[in-house]
């Protein structure tokens, strides 16, 4: 049994220590909100926080989680209403929208540590999250948008 | 703000009891629409009736959009072209996915009737369809309110989600008339002069916000993968290596004896393990040792065949070929040529690599005589039929829940992992839910194919091409033949062929399909002919389009957006090229550099100007080119899929690169021509023209030609070095 805080709750989980985040997230718990995209940390699909850290979630164990504070994209905020979600909305981002929820997760911990950053900046910090649809161009958009308004 | 609910719940029966107000059921004739009322329907024995449209007492308007939204925002244009002719109030719609019944919904295209979204089809083949109904509608609100009202109806106008009396100022909400409403018998005819002329239009042409957006940033868009059901276990499958081949044993007493795991299965071309949690079965399946039976594609190297079979192929005149488009003596103009020019193209296999890999998820009633099946397919009807085909049951024992997509690009249409979960679901006795890990989405993908093409062209002595041959050989069929006719251009002298072969490769629709790697070769082609020559690439073009209006056009508009004739960085060049598909037309420019130490070619900008007729939603439009661009450039950059012994090289995106934000150009500009014609598709557009502008700007920075696609690093030290 594995213990920790998903999106502000305490959550006890009985399964296999090995057992990686994203299916104790999104099987386990049942928030699908996290997406399983290549299950070996090369998309970004599957990115949450851990302790206020962007992480693939299909590369970590839950025997690391114990005591750890986990933020999915449902807990990011309990009213849709992060800057990054709206400027999302208004830049018009996702196409298919699978892998957005890993995107926005990658970019709300950008502007956590940077609240202006670069075109640059954005570009190297998102670098690891595929967009199959090729949004990118909408993601620096807002991801820019966000650091005004937010 | 109201969203897409997931899928349609929508029964025949339940519509029929309706909301509580007017259900406007349409059936599609063989030659034209017709509405007709829900009480109406329930007597028309034998009559196929679902809703388009469904109005409730509280003025909520329900349309059902049959666009399969795999993310390119069909699901709002369809929905929004039947509201713009019945003059809903947008606010008050509600949309939701059409039940998956190709006899009401359906397109009719070469006389069949389909459901299924390939080939950018949904707003061109929907379009008139819908705002036929969209206006059938609103004459049956005008005519109630007339009757309420005891005046001509003729004399009423609608406002967004209302009937007005210009006389005197009476309103009624829709809601309001479907609280009483009746269908009128015989129905209001839609001529075409009852659609609403472009100037009236409040929501075709506006900035119009797609409705899945909301819940795409939030998690709660749901995707087949994310669906659960009560005692659902989880399945995946280890297939064949090489396409074509059977499970003849495995080592079964292990991974049975795993934790989690249920249950093992053969099936025709792999081995299914169904566990508790899905980590399970992928643990089991990572532990699969499976002896193989040798499948069709075994021994086949695809490098081995591109290289060398093709080449036999294409030089072997008893070789079977496929007259694709034959017109005028294209001898007699090679053999009076004044200059002929030859020139060979490759490309690789390419690979979907949607983000949400392949799933499914199935479930039998108990009696074992009825599935559900929850699918994001580009093809609802098709999942349907591949299922109940899997099942040995009839049509209509299937029902089908159409989910999101997350990404389609030609690989979701036509259910087969659907119908792998069925035959497994019904081996278990459970409802299941089957993913491919990535790694079996690659290995077992449905892929582009590889293609060799030669092409010919004479000129005569003015410059004017008089002949034109291309021949393209491969494994693909009808694949390998999209976008190989050149009706654009007015070449009077053309043989145009395919030489197939069959390596028992699974091959599939890919973004643009044959588009890709033909445009790539013929404008490749001519590119070469205008450098020769010396005559500027948009002019020489248009000397050979004098019957294509729409391409002067599309030409003059990149040219102004990219300032063509300016001059460019050091080291920074343009490249460019025609682009067509699925009756749009376009015309592209790149500018690039190349790292000539590394080979890295690295595109700064692009602007594309589209023929796409009436554009529906500009924004959804817009997105939708941006998307084919990188698309485009991840295809021609990076992508590629190599077989040895018939199975698949790469595995996952380590080795199967597919364009990341750090290779986004600077810039994307993407205008469309203002014309009233009917829409076309837009889906594919933006990039089959990327791969030849790519080779024209590297050629003009390096006098060499690019011919291989994907333009690897590696590739391109080969071609500067030769």
């Amino acid at each position: 049994m594995v213990s920790f805080l998903l999106n502000e709750k305490r959550v006890s989980v009985e399964a296999d220590p090995a057992t990686p985040l994203l299916w104790v997230i999104r099987d386990h718990v049942g928030l699908p909100g996290t997406k399983y995209g290549c299950g070996a940390g090369l998309c970004g699909a599957c990115t949450v926080h851990v302790d206020g850290k962007a992480e693939r979630s299909c590369q970590m164990q839950l025997s690391a989680l114990e005591g750890k504070k986990v933020v999915t994209i449902e807990g990011l905020s309990p009213t849709s209403s992060h800057p990054l979600q709206q400027a999302w909305i208004t830049e018009q981002v996702p196409q298919c929208g699978y892998c957005q929820s890993g995107q926005i997760m990658k970019a709300a911990e950008l502007l956590a540590d940077k609240p202006k950053p670069t075109r640059a900046e954005i570009i190297a910090h998102m670098d690891g999250n595929i967009c199959r649809c090729g949004t990118y161009n909408r993601i620096i958009a807002a991801v820019e948008r966000a650091s005004r308004e937010g | 703000m109201n969203i897409a609910i997931k899928g349609s719940e929508v029964s025949r029966r339940t519509m029929l009891a309706g909301l509580g107000g007017l259900s406007f059921c349409m059936a599609v004739g063989t030659d034209s629409l017709q509405l007709v009322a829900g009480a109406q329907a329930a007597t028309m024995a034998g009559a196929h009736v679902t809703p388009w449209v469904r109005i409730a007492p509280d003025g909520k308007v329900i349309i059902y959009s049959a666009g399969a939204e795999m993310g390119q925002g069909s699901l709002t244009s369809l929905a929004l072209i039947v509201a713009e002719e019945m003059d809903a109030d947008w606010s008050t719609v509600v949309i939701e996915f059409a039940p998956a019944d190709k006899e009401i919904y359906g397109y009719v295209l070469n006389n069949e009737r389909k459901m299924e979204i390939v080939g950018s089809r949904a707003v061109q083949l929907y379009y008139t369809m819908l705002r036929t109904a969209g206006a059938q509608v609103r004459k049956v609100l005008l005519i109630n309110a007339a009757e309420k009202w005891g005046v001509d109806a003729a004399t009423l106008k609608t406002e967004p989600g209302m009937v007005v009396n210009p006389a005197n100022g009476q309103r009624l909400g829709y809601g309001e008339i479907a609280a009483f409403g009746r269908i009128p018998d015989p129905l209001p005819t839609v001529d075409p002069k009852d659609l609403k002329a472009r100037k009236d239009f409040r929501l075709i042409g506006k900035r119009v916000p797609r409705r899945d957006i909301p819940a795409k940033v939030n998690g709660t868009a749901e995707y087949a993968i994310d669906v659960k059901l009560p005692g659902m276990v989880h399945a995946t499958v280890l297939h064949s290596p090489a396409a074509g081949g059977q499970p003849e044993s495995w080592n079964d007493a292990d991974i049975k004896k795993m934790k989690g795991v249920l249950a093992t299965m053969r099936l025709d071309d792999g081995v299914a393990v169904v566990a508790t949690h899905f980590e399970q079965a992928i643990a089991a399946r990572d532990a699969l040792k499976v002896t193989w039976k040798s499948g069709k594609a075994s021994g086949f190297d695809s490098e081995r065949a591109l290289n060398t079979e093709y080449v036999k192929i294409h030089d072997d005149p008893a070789a079977k070929a496929k007259t694709l488009d034959a017109k005028g003596d294209v001898k007699a103009a090679f053999a009076s040529a004044a200059k002929v020019y030859t020139a060979q193209f490759r490309s690789d296999y390419g690979y979907h690599a949607q983000m949400e890999p392949l799933n499914a998820v199935v479930r039998l009633n108990e009696a074992g005589d009825a599935a559900e099946v929850w699918e994001g397919t580009q093809a609802p009807d098709t999942t349907r039929e591949s299922v109940a085909k899997a099942l040995g049951f009839k049509l209509e024992q299937v029902t089908m829940h159409q989910c999101y997509m997350g990404g389609g690009f030609g690989r979701r249409s036509i259910g087969d992992y659907s119908a792998e979960c069925a035959r497994i679901a019904k081996e278990v006795r459970r409802p299941v839910k089957l993913i491919w890990t990535r790694e079996e989405d690659v290995a077992y993908g449905m892929f582009r194919p590889q293609s060799f093409q030669c092409l010919e062209a004479a000129q005569d002595a003015t410059g004017k091409v008089t002949g034109w041959r291309h021949c393209v050989v491969g494994d693909g069929g009808f694949l390998l033949q999209t976008g190989i006719r050149i009706p654009y251009y007015g070449v009077p002298n053309q043989h145009i062929e395919e030489r197939g072969v069959d390596h028992g490769i699974r091959v599939k629709h890919w973004r643009g399909v044959g588009h890709v790697f033909n445009i790539f070769a013929i404008e490749g082609m001519v590119n070469r002919m205008a450098a020769d020559r010396g005559i500027d690439p948009i002019e020489f073009r248009l000397q050979h389009m004098a019957a294509t209006p729409k391409a002067r056009k599309c030409f003059e508009t990149v040219a102004r957006m990219c300032d063509w004739k300016a001059p460019r960085p050091e080291g920074r060049m343009l490249g460019i090229s025609n682009s067509e598909r699925s009756n749009s037309l376009g015309a592209g420019v790149v500018e690039i550099s190349l790292d000539r130490t590394t080979g890295k070619i690295r595109v700064h900008k692009v602007w594309v100007a589209i023929d796409g007729g009436l554009i529906v939603t500009p924004d959804s439009a817009k997105a939708n080119i941006e998307s084919g661009v990188v698309h485009g450039l991840s295809g021609t950059l990076h992508e590629r899929v190599t077989m040895k012994d018939g199975a698949v090289e790469q595995s996952n995106f380590h080795d199967y690169d597919v364009m990341r934000m750090s290779d986004l150009p600077d810039e994307m500009h993407v205008e469309f021509v203002d014309v009233d014609t009917r829409p076309t598709g837009l889906g594919e557009i933006g990039t089959p023209f990327i791969a030849p502008a790519i080779a024209h700007a590297v050629f003009r920075l390096t006098g060499k030609w690019l011919d291989h696609m994907p333009f690897t690093p590696e590739r391109v030290l080969e071609t500067l070095k030769a």
